[in-house]
């Protein structure tokens, strides 16, 4: 096309941006195919309240950001201005979907391998069917509505991934989505569980190593009951589920009789002594006879395990006297200002005998505890010792220095008198000039 | 004007015609009998303090028995002291360290604390790998952390033999 | 006999005849202040004591940021007799300062300065600014929490004069940070650029108090005033009080060790309750309670200044006061009198405080 014209009543540079209107035309023409019509959009942004959000939160969304849309779910048609044909039902629009519909929703992406393998081949695939396995998956299929469902904890736009920090299913967040609803006691009304697992779980040293320490390795709701197969551990699963972490204790107790006793008892593993959601740091004092103790809840006095528990619980205080005993005189020592940082490092060994004998209380034999004790005890009071000995060297550097100044003081009232003896005798002091 | 010669208090006195003090011979005998008496004192006066201020520092520049003093490098055992595939613990500064005898034959250490609670690691020779027993935390064999809780790997050391020692320092 | 001809020799090869004979000459006069005499050669036997122990120290001190503080660990527990050279170093340090103080404030009382000792003054109040940088860059050598942030502050104080601040603070650093680089600079200072010029100084301070032999107070000068030989009865008396001075160091290292508390860490937050030594602590003191603006001023910046003013006052002293002013000379004794009243209150204050 010939865009110049040699006569002189047309100067180039108008010529020129004539020439630009058709390319920017074109131009605008390929950008707006490709940003789909979405009357979706174009119709709920002008809208308010609830109608509005699903525009607001697309846009943090994970799947708006991957290039699904209101369609791709809710189907209907996003071409179509008109609101009855855009959302037909007739065509297979479902508007807001049931409760009970929602697994099968998501699923209809979500457990297809296919499917998923094009955006990300190592996501999961079988939440759906692990959903069906659960507490909520069950209740729903019996009709309740009230259960969790997957928009429950992921929401349903603005879902983000579970690595983001401001999903609800973050490690930080999910103990309190749990606990919107698990927490709330008219929601729970009429389900027969009770509802203060949140504010037992909040006042646990997991919830102290998550929160306070930010340790995303720590404990929440869903490392313990799963997340989409959410249940509570069997019975005789508990001591499985804390060995994941716990693996010495939990696997002293399963080759232990205790095992079976609980699981006849029906009494929870780990849980029986160390509580499932309040979990707090255990004392010694949950061990042995006192009034704290977890033993005394089965064994009464005369019994050999009444008595165990009374001999393990002696070692293990005996372990930590001897531990505080050596601490105390290398403290007396070093304030002292003698250096005794070796015989400290060396009483690590023996605060590292203590920590393994409370694990090994686990084996609930006192026989088994005596094994690393002893030794234990060696250490700890070869660290008593050394403390000891510095403030014997201690005491020798006094006493040496008492000595010696008896020296000096002798040697300065000596110079003293030599002085007087030389003054007296010819050294004349009293010249005058 | 007094003349100023007479200034030797050691002098053998007798005639000190000249000093102010002088009451008479059988005086002289006694001053210079007191007097030597002091001087004998005070010579070994001095001469005590003088060991008790020279002996210290004599036992000070002889060098003690350990040598070395900055804890940057460590001898951690006999190269011949740990067998293939097994570790074990030894002291480096005020920390604990692990040394590893890998099964292909190599010498590996490092720090012991492990980064999730600060226990302290063991070396399992089953798995051929750094285990916490404390909540289960594994480190593979170049100290990264490969499973369990743990968020950091551990700081690994530099390793050199000489001769018969295994000597760890901090890289 | 042998003494005499071994005298002799040296004489004859090095000329110490002339030492010798001021030695003999050498008088000191008794009067009522005569005790403050002692103190000044009291201080140089301190830094004999110093130079001595830092010496033995050397012997087995290393100076990087990675190795000092375990190689002052070693000395004092497994060097022979390691805790004693080293807490000795630490209490004479101390010990000198205090009776450098004491020395300079009498010589300021008693107005020795006058004509002609007005550059043996001059000489003195360097061996006090020389004594303070050998106090201020051996603190940080053994690398601990408390010297490390003793040092930071110190410098970043430093830091804040304008125009020269900076450079001073980067100078004295060996970089924007206390660093292990600083240690080594420190060092430097300490057992090298401080003991040369030192000793410079002091050859002058002592050849001129040689010269000029001791002052009296103005209201004595020219009486007739009974006076005692330096040697034998002046040195054997300075000798006393040596001797009881090495007792005290070894009661001091023994009942008070010297602490070498922990390792320094540059991340770590600053420990409660870090202050310098006691002879800092009243200008630190100060500055504490000087508020945060003073007529738009940095109080800090003020704080500082006035200090530096301070300090050149007291240099150049000898030509401020006029000894035929009876009432200058008051003048004189009176801000004496305030200056050390301040300074002992301060440096209370921030003991307790």
């Amino acid at each position: 096309m010939k865009l110049t014209n040699d006569s002189p009543a047309h100067p180039r540079s108008s010529i020129r941006s004539f020439a630009l209107i058709p390319l920017i035309a074109l131009l605008l023409f390929v950008t707006a195919s490709a940003q789909k019509k979405n009357s979706c959009v174009d119709c709920h942004s002008s809208m308010d309240g609830a109608l509005l959000e699903p525009v607001r939160l697309s846009k943090g969304d994970v799947h708006d950001a991957r290039g699904l849309s209101c369609v791709d779910c809710h189907r209907g048609d996003a071409t179509k201005d008109d609101m009855a044909a855009a959302m037909d039902r007739k065509k297979g629009f479902i508007g807001k979907p049931r409760p009970s519909e929602i697994p099968a929703l998501c699923g209809r992406c979500h457990s297809n391998a296919e499917f998923m393998k094009t955006f990300n081949p190592g996501l999961r695939v079988d939440q759906e069917r692990e959903y069906s396995t659960s507490v909520h998956g069950n209740l729903l299929k019996g009709g309740d509505a009230k259960v969790a469902t997957c928009i429950s904890c992921h929401g349903n736009h603005g879902i983000r991934a579970i690595n983001d920090p401001l999903s609800k299913v973050y490690a930080l967040n999910v103990a309190e989505t749990c606990g919107s609803c698990h927490g709330n006691a008219d929601y729970m009304k009429g389900y027969n569980i009770p509802h203060d697992q949140f504010d037992k779980y909040k006042t646990s040293v997991h919830a102290k190593a998550l929160y306070e320490k930010q340790d995303l390795s720590a404990p929440t709701c869903n490392d313990c009951h799963g997340n989409h197969g959410a249940a509570p551990p069997g019975l005789e699963s508990v001591a499985n589920v804390c060995g994941q972490c716990h693996v010495r204790q939990a696997s002293l107790f399963q080759s232990n009789p205790h095992k079976v006793v609980f699981g006849l008892m029906r009494a929870g593993e780990c849980v029986q002594c160390h509580s499932n959601h309040g979990i707090i740091p255990p004392s010694d004092e949950m061990l042995g006879v006192g009034e704290k103790s977890a033993c005394t809840q089965c064994h009464g006095q005369g019994d050999s395990g009444y008595a165990a528990a009374e001999k393990m619980r002696e070692r293990i205080d005996q372990m930590s006297a001897s531990i505080g005993r050596a601490t105390e005189i290398l403290n007396r020592a070093e304030r002292a200002g003698m250096e005794v940082s070796k015989p400290r490092f060396e009483l690590n060994d023996a605060k590292d005998v203590l920590t393994q004998g409370r694990v090994l209380v686990h084996t609930f034999s006192p026989d088994e505890l005596d094994k690393i004790i002893a030794p234990g005890l060696d250490v700890a009071n070869k660290s008593y010792s050394a403390g000891g000995a510095a403030l014997a060297e201690l005491s020798f550097r006094r006493k040496g220095l008492a000595g010696s100044l008896v020296f000096i003081l002798f040697l300065a009232g000596l110079i003293y008198l030599k002085v007087r003896e030389l003054e007296r005798r010819g050294a004349d002091p009293q010249k005058q000039s | 004007m007094k003349s100023e010669s007479h200034h030797q208090p050691d002098a053998d006195v007798g005639e000190c015609a000249n000093c102010p003090n002088n009451a008479g011979p059988r005086a002289d005998y006694e001053t210079r009998g007191r007097r030597r008496f002091l001087n004998y004192l005070l010579g070994t006066g001095f001469g005590a303090t003088a060991i008790a201020i020279f002996y210290p520092i004599l036992k000070f520049i002889t060098a003690p028995q350990v040598i070395e003093a900055a804890q940057n490098s460590v001898t951690a055992g006999k190269v011949n002291e740990l067998a293939l595939n097994s570790g074990k613990i030894f002291k480096f500064g005020n920390k604990p360290g692990i040394l590893i005898h890998s099964a292909s034959g190599e010498f590996k250490a490092f720090s012991a604390v492990c980064t999730h609670l600060d226990c302290i690691v063991q070396y399992q020779p089953e798995k051929k790998q750094i285990w916490c027993a404390c909540h289960n935390g594994q480190y593979n064999l170049s100290g990264l952390n490969v499973g369990g809780p743990p968020p950091r790997p551990l700081e690994e050391y530099v390793v050199n033999t000489r001769g018969e020692e295994i000597v760890v320092s901090k890289a | 006999m042998n003494a005499e001809r071994l005298t002799l020799w040296l004489d004859d090869r090095l000329g110490i005849g002339v030492i010798a004979e001021l030695a003999r000459k050498k008088e000191i006069p008794i009067h009522r202040h005569s005790i403050w005499y002692y103190f000044g050669g009291m201080t140089l036997f301190l830094f004999g004591v110093q130079v001595g122990t830092g010496i033995l120290l050397l012997l087995y001190y290393r100076p990087s940021a990675e190795t000092a503080f375990e190689s002052v660990q070693f000395i004092v527990t497994e060097v022979q007799f390691g805790w004693l050279i080293r807490s000795v170093h630490s209490w004479s340090a101390n010990l000198m300062i205090a009776t450098l103080f004491i020395h300079m404030f009498s010589v300021y009382f008693m107005r020795s300065y006058r004509q002609p000792r007005e550059v043996t003054w001059l000489s003195g109040v360097l061996l006090l600014l020389l004594a303070v940088g050998f106090g201020f860059s051996g603190y940080l050598l053994p690398w601990n929490k408390l010297a490390f942030f003793a040092t930071k502050v110190g410098t970043e104080i430093a830091g804040v004069v304008p125009v020269v601040g900076r450079p001073t603070l980067r100078f004295l650093r060996g970089g924007d940070d206390v660093t292990g680089a600083t240690l080594t600079r420190f060092f430097g200072f300490h057992v090298a650029v401080l003991p040369a010029i030192t000793t410079v100084i002091i050859g002058i301070h002592l050849m001129l108090v040689q010269k000029h032999g001791m002052s009296v107070p103005a209201y004595l000068e020219g009486k007739d005033l009974k006076k005692m030989k330096f040697i034998p009865s002046f040195f054997l008396r300075d000798l006393i009080g040596w001797v009881l001075a090495i007792g005290a160091l070894a009661a001091l290292a023994s009942i008070f060790p010297w602490e070498l508390g922990e390792k320094a860490d540059a991340f770590a937050s600053a420990p409660t309750g870090i202050r310098p030594e006691w002879y800092f602590l009243f200008m630190f003191q100060t500055l504490k309670l000087i508020p945060a603006k003073l007529l738009s001023f940095d109080g800090e910046v003020l704080g500082i200044l006035g200090f530096a003013v301070g300090g050149l006052l007291l240099f150049i002293v000898p030509f401020l006061d006029d000894p035929t002013k009876p009432r200058r000379r008051s003048l004189f004794t009176i801000v004496g009198v305030i200056v050390v009243l301040y300074i002992v209150v301060l440096t209370i204050v921030g003991f307790i405080g």
